[in-house]
């Protein structure tokens, strides 16, 4: 008798998930565990948005800030540079200025800042705040505001200020990142409290916050699986946003990014050591049921393609 | 665990009153509260609706399905009632549960409608010679339906077993019988077989003021024990459920579980 592959069927379905207004991009929609088309239906590749700032990438380690060299003095240049060069998908402008403890740019200055990255681009983009809460809370209205119509994603809320985010997200039409720190209960809390504002589910992306190959990622693998588990086995639909993992900001601080080959022989060439990093935390994410990421290494992005295209 | 919303029972002044002038309105509201509060299924009580029974449960089921997308539990003792309401109850929300058959050969033309109509049906474990005197008694009487029901072509999945709950007021050592049976009768197939109580009898003829605490308490027990169906008043018992289900890890917890 031949082998037959035994196959699960689930009650619930991940949302599908659609950004951009020029030339768009979706993803969630499965009904399956991730990569497991055999099994149902899996409508959209995951989508990696490349990483990029508002102000020049100085604390990211040579090995990432060196091939942006020429273009990441300006947020307009770097989004072009990605798009046009790079063929990125989508971008993910982080206004790491606007912190307090950096430049603490104005919220009108961010606003003018996405404005002009959106007016060069036609992919979608992504508005990240410093992670500052207070701040985040005034920067990310001013900038829902100033992308009025291009169906972005802005992000993060966060617990403590999720109120102000989610109404401008809601109110000027954009998708909206929940992040919580690592810990499930709280991801359905705060997916909870945000849908419980009248902002709709299906236009939630879960980040269950990120950590890097060897720095905790188990932590954040785990979540994420649990997640998948309960929006399709539980049918828990607080649990069926598609999740983020913010991977490249967690690679790119951790020691195997960065310490040198002089000081660690053994470790071999730290320009691949980087882009081996990035690339092995994206991928694993991507098995535990990451939908979206942001990265920052070109090559990192490129073998994450290739590796999504295998798995497909 | 599914709730079958118990409070369209001919036994309620309110909802006799609505059967006889055939007054829409109490019916259809009543039967979208309990929908709105967590049941999966209304149960319609006509019962025993000797005269114009067939008329009266063919309004109930079209009445409630107007306005709530459940399957309904056709409980009477009536069976050409349940043909006629079986006739026009509406599949595209769920399937019929017939309430019920037993072991008394007057109730098995009930099993010839279920296989009929492709029909859900519970099974009352109770015979022509009075009430079970304790779990055996009852997983011995299921074993008969059981069998019965094979007979008259009704799956096995499609039956609910109900171990007839009895007032605590009156015979309080059969509480605990019960929940027992719950255990047992799952052991009698595999897949188990499914299960179904009318929770508010462990506390009829209590004060008004002990009645709630008494079902809710009591549906914890059965649930632990894998109750599958109640049929109860979801407004009263669907914190119960939620908090049982998270207890039990079939819902992830999040502080605001009960709103959800």
């Amino acid at each position: 008798m031949a082998f037959v592959a035994p196959k699960e069927t689930y009650s619930g379905k991940v949302f599908e998930v659609a950004i951009g207004t020029g030339k768009t991009v979706a993803f969630g929609g499965e009904n399956v565990l991730p990569f497991s088309a055999f099994e149902g239906n899996v409508p959209n590749r995951p989508v990696v948005a490349y990483e990029i700032q508002d102000i020049p990438p100085d604390d990211w380690p040579e090995t990432v800030r060196k091939v942006y060299e020429g273009v990441s003095g300006d947020p307009v240049t770097w989004a072009k540079h990605c798009q046009d060069r790079l063929g990125a998908k989508a971008v993910a402008l982080r206004l790491l200025g606007t912190h307090p403890d950096r430049n603490n740019r104005s919220p009108e200055e961010a606003a003018k800042i996405v404005k002009d990255v959106l007016a060069a681009i036609n992919i979608p983009l992504i508005v990240l705040g410093s992670n500052n809460v207070d701040k985040d809370s005034l920067v990310l209205v001013a900038v829902s505001g100033a992308a009025q119509g291009r169906n972005c994603i802005i992000g993060k809320a966060q617990e403590a200020n999720y109120k102000t985010i989610a109404a401008a997200a809601m109110a000027n039409n954009h998708k909206l990142i929940a992040m919580s720190e690592l810990d499930i209960n709280l991801s359905k809390q705060l997916n909870i409290l945000i849908t419980q504002m009248g902002f709709d589910k299906e236009k939630l992306i879960t980040d269950p916050m990120c950590s890097a190959l060897g720095y905790g990622m188990e932590y954040t693998y785990s979540v994420m699986e649990r997640i998948r588990l309960a929006a399709l086995t539980q049918n828990d639909t607080t649990m069926q946003p598609p999740m983020l993992g913010d991977v490249g900001m967690y690679v790119w601080k951790v020691k195997e990014t960065q310490a040198l080959e002089a000081d660690l022989p053994k470790w071999g060439s730290l320009e691949e050591r980087g882009i081996a990093w990035e690339t092995a935390t994206a991928g694993g994410l991507l098995i535990a049921g990451a939908e979206l990421l942001i990265m920052r290494h070109p090559a990192a992005v490129k073998a994450v393609e290739k590796f999504i295209d295998e798995l497909m | 665990m599914l709730v079958i919303g118990e409070k369209l029972s001919i036994i309620a002044k309110r909802v006799r009153e609505a059967m006889m002038k055939k007054d829409m309105g109490p019916i259809q509201e009543i039967a979208t509260n309990q929908w709105k509060q967590g049941a999966g299924m209304i149960d319609a009580n006509i019962g025993p609706a000797e005269d114009g029974g067939e008329e009266l449960m063919q309004w109930m089921v079209t009445t409630i399905q107007e306005v709530v997308p459940l399957p309904l539990c056709l409980d009477t003792t009536n069976a050409k009632a349940i043909e006629a309401g079986l006739k026009v109850h509406n599949n595209e929300w769920g399937r019929p549960l017939i309430n019920s058959t037993s072991n008394d050969p007057e109730r098995f033309p009930i099993l010839e409608l279920a296989a009929k109509y492709d029909s859900q049906v519970i099974g009352l474990t109770v015979g022509k010679g009075g009430l079970p005197a304790d779990a055996e008694e009852r997983a011995a009487i299921a074993a008969e339906i059981m069998a019965r029901a094979m007979e008259y072509g009704v799956p096995l999945e499609d039956l609910y077993l109900d171990p007839l709950v009895l007032q605590v007021a009156t015979s309080q050592d059969h509480a605990v019988k019960v929940i027992k049976t719950i255990r047992m009768f799952q052991e009698l197939n595999d897949p188990p077989m499914k299960t179904v109580v009318g929770l508010s009898n462990i506390s009829n003829g209590c004060p008004k003021l002990l009645r709630p605490i008494l079902n809710k308490y009591y549906l914890a027990l059965l649930i632990y024990e894998g109750l599958t169906a109640a049929i109860a008043d979801a407004h009263e018992v669907v914190e119960t459920a939620k908090t049982i289900d998270v207890i039990m890890g079939n819902t992830l917890y999040a502080h605001s579980y009960l709103e959800m």
